[in-house]
C-alpha cells in the first residue's frame, strides 16, 4: 500500500515536471524543473532497491550534466528568449500525434514478451554484502567487460574531440 | 547564424563603491568571461577643488589643504608644500628643522607603505598582514600625536621650519620604533614573501617595461619597480636628504611582485634614514630667522606685543608679503611618487595659480595599460600595486 | 472502514515508533549542527582574532560568548530585500536548496557506534550527490539576483564546485577500495585493522587531495573566489539579506562541518581513538572535527587567495592526476597483499 502511494506520487510528479520542462518560457526554470524530475526518477530507482543507480542518477545527471546545461542557458540572452511565442503553430497536430502514440504504446505494452529472468533476484541482491553497488561492479567487470570498455573508449573519443575543437578556436 | 555567433561582452562597473578600489575609483570593465578586454578608469568622485581653494587662500593658510591630498601620508604632503613655498620665497629652513622634516617625512612614508602593504595583501586575499600592518601604523600615529597633537591631518611643518621642537621623549620613542621595525617587516615577509599563492598572484602580473614606465610618467616605487632608479630625494635633494645615507631599491621585471619588493625595501631604507636623523639631529633653532614674515607669532605674544599683533594681522589678511613674482615647480618624493607643487605668483600673498602634480592621478591613468588582457583578479592586484589614493588623484 | 483497516495493520505501531526514533535523531543532529555552526562562527572570529593580534568579539556577554545569538537574532529580524527584476521564486528557493543539501549530508554520517540517521549502503555516494546539489543553490542564486557581480560569482562557483567534486570523489575511491564498501559505518569499522586505527597513513595521497578539494568545495579561503570580497564584493549572495543570507551562511558552515566529518570518518577513524572515553562515545569524533575546523580557520588567516585560472589548473592538473595515481597505487597494493 505504502509503495503504491509513493509510486503514484513519483509518477505524477515526473509527468508534471516533464511537461513543465518543455512548457516553461524561461529556460532556467526548465532546467530547474528538470532537476526536480531527476530527483523523482532517482526516487523510483530507490523504490526498486537500486540505490547505486539512484545516487549515480543524481551525481551524474543532476550534478554534472544539468549544471552544464544551466551554464549554457545562463549565458543566453534570456530577455529575447522569453519574448518568443511559447508554442509553435503545429501545437495541435503535435498534441494529436502525442496522444495517438500514447494510445498505441499503452495498448501494445502488454503484448511485449517479458525479459529473461537472470540469477539476480531481489533477495539475492539484498543478501550480498555491499548491496547492488558491488553486484553492478562485479557484473560490469566480468560479464559486460567488453561493452563497458567500448563505452569508455567512446567517451574518451568525445573528450578528445572536445579538446581539439576548443584548441582550434583558441588558435584562430 | 550571425545572431548565434554574436558574443556579448559583460560590462562590469567596478566602483566607485567597491571594497578593493581604495577609495572612490570607478573602473568600467568590459569582460570576455574573466578576461578584461577594456578598462576605463573614471576619476573625480572625490574632487574638492583643492587647487582652486589654494588660490583663494594665503600661502600660510593653504597648508592644511595639503593634508587632505594624500590623507594616508599627510606629513609628506605638508613637507612637499613648505619646501615648494620656501623655494618660491627664497628662504632656507635651519638645519635642525630640515632634519626634523626629513624624519617625519620618512615616518609618514613608512606609515603609507604599511597601509599599502596591508590593503594590497588584503585585496589578494591575505587577511592577516593587514592587521599586523595596522598595529605598526598605529604606533607611528601615536608618535605623530606625541609630536604635534594630531594623528592624521598633522599640518606640522611650517614655511621656514616646523611648528614645534621635538622632545627627547619623542626621540627616544621613535628610536625604539626604529629598532623594532625591521623585525616587524620580517614578520610580514614570513607571511607572504615566499608564499606560493602570493608569488603566483604577483609574479608576471601587470608587467610594464622601463621605457613604457617612463613614457607613462610613472614615478616613485611604481617606476622603480621597473628598474629605473629615479628618486627625487637623490636627484634633487631637499631638506636633509643630502646628509643622510640611503639606497634606492629597484626591481627588475616591473611586475606586481617587484613593486612589492621595492616598497618593502623602501620601508627598510626609510627606517635607516629615521635612525640617521635621530643620531645626526643638530642643535639650533627650528624656524628660519625671517620666520615672523611667514609664520603666525605665538598667541601670548600677540596679546602683549604690538609688533607681533601687526605681523599676525598682516599674515591673516594679506598673507606673506615678500612673494616674488614668477613661477616655480618644486617636486618632492612622497610615498606614492613624485609630488610636485607648481605656483604662479603675482607678488601678492596668495598664489595666482596653484597646481598639484599628483602621482596618484598619473598612476591611475596607467591602469588600462596594466589591466587589459589580464583577468578580473589581476585588476585588483594592479590597483593595489600602483598605490593610488583618490584624495590625491582627484584633489 | 476499509481504508482504516489497510492503514492500521498489526505492525503499524512498530513502524510509527521507528519513524518517531528517526525524527528524534534528526532533531538531535540538526540541533547539534546548528549549535555547532553558531559557535563555529564565534570560534572562527576568536581564533582568527587572536592570530591577528586583536581580540575578536568582546561586547555581548563575557568575552562575547553571546555574540552568535545576537547575530542570529539580528539576521532573523532584518528586512528580506529582493532586488528589482530578480527572478523571485528562484531567488527565494536558492538558499533553501543550499541549506537542505548541506543538512541532508549529515543524515548518513555515523557520529558514534550505532548512531546514524540512515545507515545506507551508498553513504559516500549520497554525500557526493548532496554536495553536487548544493552547487545549484549557488549558481541559481547568482543568476536570480540579476546582478553582474553575483552572476560572475555564481559562474565561478559552479565551475569550481564541479571541478573539485571530481577530485574529491576520486580521492575517496581509495578509501572505498580499502574498505570494500560505500557504507560509512563499515568504512569506520574497517579502519580498526590499520595502524592508529586510521586510513590517513596508507591513504596519505588521497587524504591530501581530499583536504584540498574539500576546502575548495566549501568555498573557503584560499579558494573563496566565488565570494571574494575584494573582487566580486561578496559573490553570489551579494544581494541577499536577512534570513536568506543567514541560510547561505549556515549552509557554508554546515558544509565545512560535513567536509570535516567526512575527513574524520573516512581517513581518521571516525569515533574511535587511542583509548575509549567513557559515557561520551562521540568525544573523539568531535575532537577531530574541531581540529579540522580550526585547520580551516588557520588557513584562512595565513594564505592569500588563488586566482580563478590558477585554481582550475590546480584542480585539473594536480589534484585529479594525484587522485588517479592514488587509486592505481591502492589497487596494486590491494592485489599484492
Amino acid at each position: 500500500m505504502l509503495a503504491e502511494i509513493f509510486f503514484a506520487y513519483f509518477a505524477v510528479v515526473i509527468v508534471l515536471t516533464s511537461i513543465l520542462v518543455i512548457a516553461s518560457r524561461n529556460p532556467v526554470h526548465s532546467v530547474l524543473w528538470m532537476l526536480l524530475l531527476f530527483f523523482h526518477i532517482a526516487g523510483l530507482y530507490l523504490m526498486l532497491d537500486a540505490e547505486f543507480l539512484a545516487a549515480i542518477q543524481i551525481i551524474i545527471y543532476a550534478g554534472a550534466i544539468l549544471v552544464l546545461f544551466l551554464f549554457v542557458v545562463l549565458l543566453l540572452n534570456l530577455k529575447e528568449e522569453i519574448k518568443g511565442r511559447p508554442f509553435s503553430r503545429i501545437f495541435v497536430i503535435a498534441l494529436v500525434l502525442a496522444i495517438g502514440m500514447a494510445v498505441v504504446i499503452s495498448s501494445t505494452m502488454k503484448l511485449l514478451p517479458p525479459g529473461p529472468v537472470g540469477q539476480y533476484s531481489m533477495d539475492m541482491i539484498r543478501a550480498t554484502k555491499g548491496g547492488n553497488s558491488s553486484i553492478i561492479g562485479r557484473v560490469m567487470y566480468t560479464e559486460f567487460l567488453f561493452p563497458f570498455e567500448i563505452a569508455s573508449t567512446i567517451l574518451l573519443v568525445a573528450i578528445i574531440g572536445a579538446i581539439v575543437l576548443a584548441k582550434k578556436r583558441l588558435r584562430s | 547564424m550571425a545572431e548565434v555567433n554574436e558574443v556579448k561582452e559583460l560590462v562590469v562597473n567596478m566602483g566607485p563603491q567597491h571594497p578593493a578600489t581604495h577609495g572612490v575609483l570607478r573602473l568600467v570593465l568590459q569582460l570576455d568571461g574573466e578576461t578584461v578586454v577594456k578598462c576605463t578608469p573614471h576619476v573625480g568622485y572625490l574632487h574638492r577643488g583643492i587647487e582652486k581653494l589654494g588660490e583663494n587662500m594665503t600661502y600660510l593658510s593653504a597648508l592644511p589643504l595639503t593634508d587632505r591630498l594624500d590623507y594616508i601620508a599627510s606629513m609628506s604632503n605638508n613637507v612637499g608644500y613648505v619646501v615648494a613655498v620656501e623655494k618660491l620665497f627664497g628662504i632656507e629652513a635651519p638645519e635642525r628643522a630640515k632634519f626634523i622634516r626629513t624624519m617625519v617625512a620618512e615616518m609618514s612614508r613608512i606609515s603609507s607603505h604599511i597601509i599599502w602593504l596591508g590593503t594590497h595583501a588584503l585585496d589578494i586575499g591575505a587577511m592577516t598582514p593587514f592587521l599586523y600592518a595596522f598595529r605598526e601604523r598605529e604606533w607611528i600615529l601615536d608618535l605623530f600625536e606625541m609630536l604635534c597633537g594630531a594623528r592624521l591631518t598633522v599640518s606640522y611643518p611650517r614655511i621656514g621650519g616646523v611648528r614645534n621642537d621635538v622632545t627627547q621623549e619623542f626621540l627616544d620613542s621613535l628610536y625604539r620604533f626604529a629598532e623594532e621595525f625591521p623585525k616587524r617587516i620580517e614578520e610580514y615577509e614570513t607571511l607572504i614573501d615566499k608564499n606560493r599563492i602570493w608569488l603566483k598572484r604577483t609574479k608576471g602580473i601587470g608587467i610594464i617595461s622601463k621605457e613604457e614606465a617612463i613614457n607613462w610618467g610613472l614615478t616613485g616605487a611604481t617606476l622603480r619597480g621597473s628598474g629605473v632608479p629615479y628618486d627625487v630625494r637623490k636627484y634633487a635633494p631637499y631638506d636633509a636628504y643630502d646628509k643622510v645615507e640611503f639606497d634606492i631599491p629597484i626591481g627588475e621585471n616591473g611586475d606586481v611582485y617587484d613593486r612589492y619588493r621595492v616598497r618593502m625595501a623602501e620601508m627598510r631604507q626609510a627606517n635607516r634614514i629615521l635612525k640617521q636623523c635621530i643620531e645626526k639631529l643638530p642643535e639650533g633653532p627650528i624656524m628660519a630667522p625671517d620666520a615672523p614674515k611667514f609664520t603666525l607669532p605665538p598667541k601670548d605674544r600677540v596679546l602683549k606685543d604690538m609688533e607681533s599683533l601687526i605681523h599676525h594681522f598682516v599674515l591673516i589678511t594679506k598673507g606673506p608679503m615678500a612673494a616674488p613674482e614668477g613661477e616655480i615647480y618644486v617636486a618632492t618624493e612622497v610615498p606614492k611618487g613624485e609630488l610636485g607643487f607648481y605656483f604662479v605668483s603675482d607678488g601678492t600673498g596668495r598664489p595666482y595659480r596653484m597646481r598639484v602634480r599628483a602621482p596618484s592621478f598619473v598612476h591611475a591613468s596607467v591602469l588600462p595599460r596594466l589591466c587589459e588582457g589580464g583577468l578580473v583578479a589581476d585588476v585588483i592586484a594592479n590597483i593595489g600595486t600602483i598605490d593610488i589614493v583618490l584624495g590625491e588623484c582627484d584633489r | 472502514m476499509s481504508i482504516f483497516e489497510t492503514i492500521i495493520q498489526p505492525d503499524t505501531f512498530d513502524v510509527l515508533i521507528k519513524i518517531g526514533i528517526i525524527l528524534l535523531k534528526i532533531v538531535i543532529v540538526v540541533a547539534a549542527a546548528m549549535l555547532h555552526v553558531m559557535y563555529a562562527t564565534y570560534f572562527e572570529r576568536k581564533s582568527i582574532g587572536h592570530m591577528q593580534v586583536r581580540l575578536g568579539p568582546m561586547e555581548v556577554g563575557p568575552h562575547g560568548v553571546l555574540q552568535p545569538i545576537a547575530d542570529g537574532v539580528k539576521l532573523f529580524f532584518k528586512e528580506d530585500i529582493i532586488p528589482a527584476d530578480a527572478d523571485k521564486p528562484v531567488f527565494y528557493i536558492a538558499p533553501v536548496i543550499s541549506l537542505v543539501a548541506a543538512l541532508s549530508s549529515l543524515s548518513v554520517i555515523p557520529f558514534f557506534k550505532g548512531f546514524v540517521i540512515a545507515n545506507i549502503n551508498i553513504g559516500l555516494l549520497f554525500i557526493l550527490a548532496m554536495s553536487s546539489l548544493g552547487a545549484y543553490g549557488i549558481i541559481i542564486s547568482g543568476w536570480a539576483s540579476n546582478s553582474k557581480y553575483s552572476f560572475l560569482g555564481g559562474l565561478r562557483s559552479s565551475a569550481q564546485v564541479i571541478s573539485y567534486e571530481i577530485a574529491m570523489g576520486l580521492s575517496l575511491v581509495g578509501v572505498m577500495m580499502m574498505a570494500g564498501s560505500l557504507n560509512i559505518s563499515d568504512i569506520v569499522n574497517a579502519q580498526a585493522a590499520y595502524p592508529l586505527r586510521v586510513y590517513a597513513i596508507p591513504q596519505m595521497l588521497g587524504f591530501f587531495v581530499f583536504m584540498v578539494a574539500g576546502i575548495a568545495e566549501t568555498n573557503r579561503a584560499p579558494f573563496d573566489l566565488p565570494e571574494a570580497e575584494s573582487e566580486l564584493v561578496a559573490g553570489y549572495f551579494v544581494e541577499y539579506s536577512g534570513i536568506r543570507f543567514a541560510m547561505f551562511y549556515l549552509s557554508e558552515y554546515i558544509g565545512m562541518i560535513v567536509i570535516s566529518l567526512i575527513a574524520v570518518v573516512c581517513f581518521l577513524g571516525g569515533w574511535s581513538g587511542p583509548f575509549d572515553i567513557p559515557y561520551v562515545p562521540f568525544a573523539w569524533l568531535l575532537l577531530k572535527v574541531y581540529f579540522f575546523i580550526f585547520f580551516y580557520y588557520w588557513i584562512r588567516a595565513t594564505l592569500p587567495r588563488y586566482r580563478y585560472d590558477q585554481l582550475m589548473s590546480l584542480g585539473w592538473k594536480l589534484l585529479i592526476p594525484l587522485a588517479l595515481l592514488n587509486i592505481v597505487i591502492t589497487g596494486i597494493a590491494k592485489l599484492m597483499l
